[in-house]
């Protein structure tokens, strides 16, 4: 479904990803994990499209299609979704609009019909009881006086609205709180499926207890510098990640031998 | 996609999104053509003749020729305003004409016999003219350059003792309620364009609802300047008495043309007691093209007057077009209890420049105002707000909230706030609030990641920051303002 190879990117001059190297199969689920800023939200927002980062070396195939060069709109449509770090705040905008637009837009793209507002309104039902979100929460503006926890919960609504093949999860755990990180987690498994692919970016090997990785990828300083199963994401817990930082390993040789 | 690549002057921190955003701006201003028609046109220039001239084409009466040229004589002394922020060449008054009609005498009664050419325009504006439209329930009364040439529905009006009419016509059939209000509220010594305006308006809408009647529909004018170096001078005056409810649309737009031309309105609107009047203009007269040449220089003075106890008065604009705006729609909150409103969206781009904003005088006790304005800047343009809240002595418990949002879609406008507040009475209060943002490229990438196109992202941002506006407006007109908006705006960030 997706592949990425050797990518390498830069933000204002400065470059953060260094060569990433990674395959994600229909019906899988990655997580990955790693220090902060090692760049993990940077790939995921770079597969998205956003254009603040810029591609300097490397590409991206998503089903057959080669990512870079299609605008984030477009991605979108082709069925590639991320779930925000920090989602953002669209005064005025009810969520309800929001939502009925992209889906529509997405609808469009493949010249499918657009829901009809009845439609809409029981997918909607649906879904945010999925993920136990009061109902005022989508008439109001987008993410707007939002807790933190409700901004994620919002996330994963739109991904079980968009039904995306691709869903990229940055961080959709962090702010929840124990009870809603199994409802988000539930959410989340029962999106999965064996056409879609689903990529969690996480600090937390919690998470995984619910949403079960079939890979585990170490992203540090740029580079994937580690994968694994879901064990290795218990072995990060118990010993954290210098164990396996390059410059460490490298040194600890150096001292033996 | 070519020729914007040409264009970029510096693309060094342009994204792929401002670069197709940027290619749109290339989108023209729509209800630009010119209706070729016959006109009868008073030569350029203003004098006492023009104005004596201008009068005798109307068959006026002679109080209303003497009031025009004592307003003329007073205008004479004074000096044109130049206080806002916004600059403009000199006006020369001697190069413009003040009077242009249609040659074919419109009969008001049918629209059979309106000249054919006249409703094609009207139907290329999308205006409801057509008996079709009418059926919509919407009453309109149209302006075309200098004279009124339809009103629809005065019949059903007319059974409930509704007039609407067009000012001229008024003069001649409803002498006694022109008298007794025209410039009761906005006196010609008002100000420069006010007086300007007394002494040569050419036409306009009145608009009177009886005692005790609530207006069954919505009522609309619309006004049209064709005519190149005329000026247009309307005169609009709504009398709403005791009990009585009317909401009343006005929208506007002009052909394109090279020179700019000159619109200086007044109108004045009167609620008596327990009267309620809500008054919306969606305002989009040519705005110049991309390099600021041409378009209409918009001066005008709304003003209305809650003179009756418990009255109301809503103000609710949506200004997209006009080279140069300068209006401040205001209030008087004589009467205890009243209430006025004033709710804005004006949006600038390329080389527009806009200071508009409201007066609330609050004169009366416990009387409240609202005061929500919505900025939106683009290109090199230049929007200001301007208002004034003022609390009169006698004013006990008045009220006011004012909330003023500026939005930046580029690094080349301006928006700037002029809160002015004068308070003198102890037991007010007065809050006010105002935010300054700017469209994010984080916002326009959110929307992306969920399928949006970036214009459509872009319009549905810019429609979020102007909601509580547009929820005031009629709803066939909220819809119609949000498009509007979104022509206005295309390729507006970068
Ligand atoms: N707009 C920016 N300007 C400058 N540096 C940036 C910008 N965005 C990201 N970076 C830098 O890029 C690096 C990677 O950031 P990224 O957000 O991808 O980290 P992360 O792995 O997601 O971290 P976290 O676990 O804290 O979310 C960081 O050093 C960060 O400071
Ligand atoms: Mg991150």
């Amino acid at each position: 479904m997706l592949t990425i190879k050797n990518l390498h990117a830069t933000i204002e001059g400065k470059e953060i990803l260094k060569g990433i190297d990674l395959e994600i199969k229909a019906g899988e689920v990655h997580a990955i994990m790693g220090p902060n800023g090692s760049g993990k939200s940077t790939l995921a927002n770079i597969v998205a499209g956003n254009e603040a980062y810029e591609v300097t070396k490397g590409e991206i195939i998503f089903e057959g299609k080669e990512l870079l060069e299609m605008n984030p709109e477009d991605r979108a449509r082709e069925g590639v979704f991320l779930a925000f770090q920090y989602p953002v705040e669209i005064p005025g905008v009810s969520n309800a609009t929001f939502l009925k637009t992209a889906i529509n837009e997405i609808k469009k793209y493949h010249n499918q019909a657009e829901l009809t507002p009845k439609e809409f309104l029981s997918l909607m039902k649906e879904k945010s009881k999925i993920l136990g979100m009061e109902e005022a929460l989508i008439s109001r503006s987008v993410n707007v006086g939002f807790s933190g926890g409700e901004k994620k919960r919002n996330e994963i609504l739109q991904m079980l609205m968009l039904n995306p093949k691709l869903a990229l999860l940055d961080e959709t755990d962090s702010g929840l709180d124990i009870d809603a990180l199994k409802i988000v987690s539930n959410g989340v498994n029962l999106f999965k499926a064996k056409d879609n692919a689903v990529l969690v970016v996480t600090h937390y090997q919690r998470l995984l207890n619910y949403i079960q990785p079939d890979f585990v990828h170490v992203l540090y300083n740029g580079r994937i510098i580690k994968s694994g199963g879901k064990e290795l994401a218990l072995e990060l817990e118990d010993k954290g990640y210098d164990w396996i930082k390059p410059e460490l390993v490298e040194s600890e040789t150096v001292y033996r031998s | 996609m070519n020729e914007i690549k040409e264009k970029d002057k510096n693309p060094e921190d342009l994204s792929e999104d401002m670069k197709v955003l940027d290619d749109l701006t290339t989108s023209e201003y729509k209800w630009g053509f010119i209706t070729d028609i016959e006109t009868e046109t008073v030569p350029k220039g203003l004098s006492e003749d023009v104005i004596r001239l201008i009068s005798a084409k109307k068959h006026e009466p002679e109080w209303m020729t003497e009031w025009r040229l004592k307003s003329f004589r007073y205008w004479k002394k004074m000096e044109e305003p130049h206080w806002p922020n916004v600059q403009y060449p000199p006006i020369d008054y001697q190069d413009l004409s003040y009077y242009s009609a249609p040659r074919k005498k419109p009969l008001l009664n049918s629209l059979e016999e309106v000249d054919p050419e006249l409703l094609k325009t009207f139907e290329k504006l999308g205006i409801p003219l057509t008996e079709q439209k009418i059926l919509a329930g919407v009453a309109v009364d149209v302006v075309f350059d200098s004279v009124s040439v339809t009103t629809t529905f005065k019949e059903t009006l007319k059974e409930k003792g509704i007039i609407f009419c067009s000012i001229s016509e008024a003069i001649q059939g409803h002498p006694e309620l022109v008298k007794k209000y025209l410039g009761s509220v906005v006196p010609y010594t008002d100000n420069y364009f006010a007086a300007l305006n007394s002494a040569v308006f050419s036409d306009g809408s009145f608009v009177f609802i009886p005692k005790g009647v609530r207006c069954p529909m919505e009522l609309s004018t619309y006004f049209r300047i064709n005519a190149s170096e005329t000026g247009q001078f309307e005169r609009t005056l709504i009398v709403a008495e005791e009990g009585a409810y009317v909401s009343y649309l006005e929208g506007c737009t002009a052909p394109i043309r090279d020179n700019n031309q000159l619109h200086a309105a007044v109108v004045e609107i009167v609620a008596l007691d327990d009267a309620e009047i809500k008054y919306s203009t969606v305002q989009n007269w040519y705005p110049g093209n991309k390099e600021g040449k041409g378009g209409i220089y918009n001066f005008v003075t709304k003003r209305g007057a809650c003179r009756g106890r418990n009255s109301k008065i809503s103000w609710t604009q949506v200004e997209t077009g006009s080279a140069i705006t300068w209006k401040y729609p205001s209030c008087i909150l004589q009467g205890d209890n009243s209430i006025g409103e004033f709710y804005s969206v004006a949006v600038t781009n390329n080389y527009q420049q806009a200071d508009t904003g409201t007066k609330m005088i609050h004169l009366g006790k416990n009387t409240r105002s609202t005061i929500i304005s919505k900025g939106i800047s683009a290109g090199r343009s230049n929007n200001s707000y301007r208002g004034l809240v003022k609390i009169g002595k006698n004013a006990d418990g008045a009220r006011n909230f004012t909330q003023c949002d500026s939005m930046l879609m580029s690094d080349k406008c301006g928006a700037h706030t002029f809160p002015y507040i004068e308070v003198e009475n102890e037991s007010a209060k007065v809050e006010h609030e105002a935010t300054t943002s700017k469209v994010g490229a984080d916002q326009i990438f959110y929307l992306n990641q969920r399928g949006l196109a970036t214009e459509d992202a872009i319009n549905m941002i810019v429609n979020g920051f102007c909601k509580e506006v547009f929820n005031e407006l009629p709803m066939e007109f909220a819809v119609e303002a949000q498009k509007l908006l979104a022509i206005s705006l295309e390729g507006s960030v970068g």
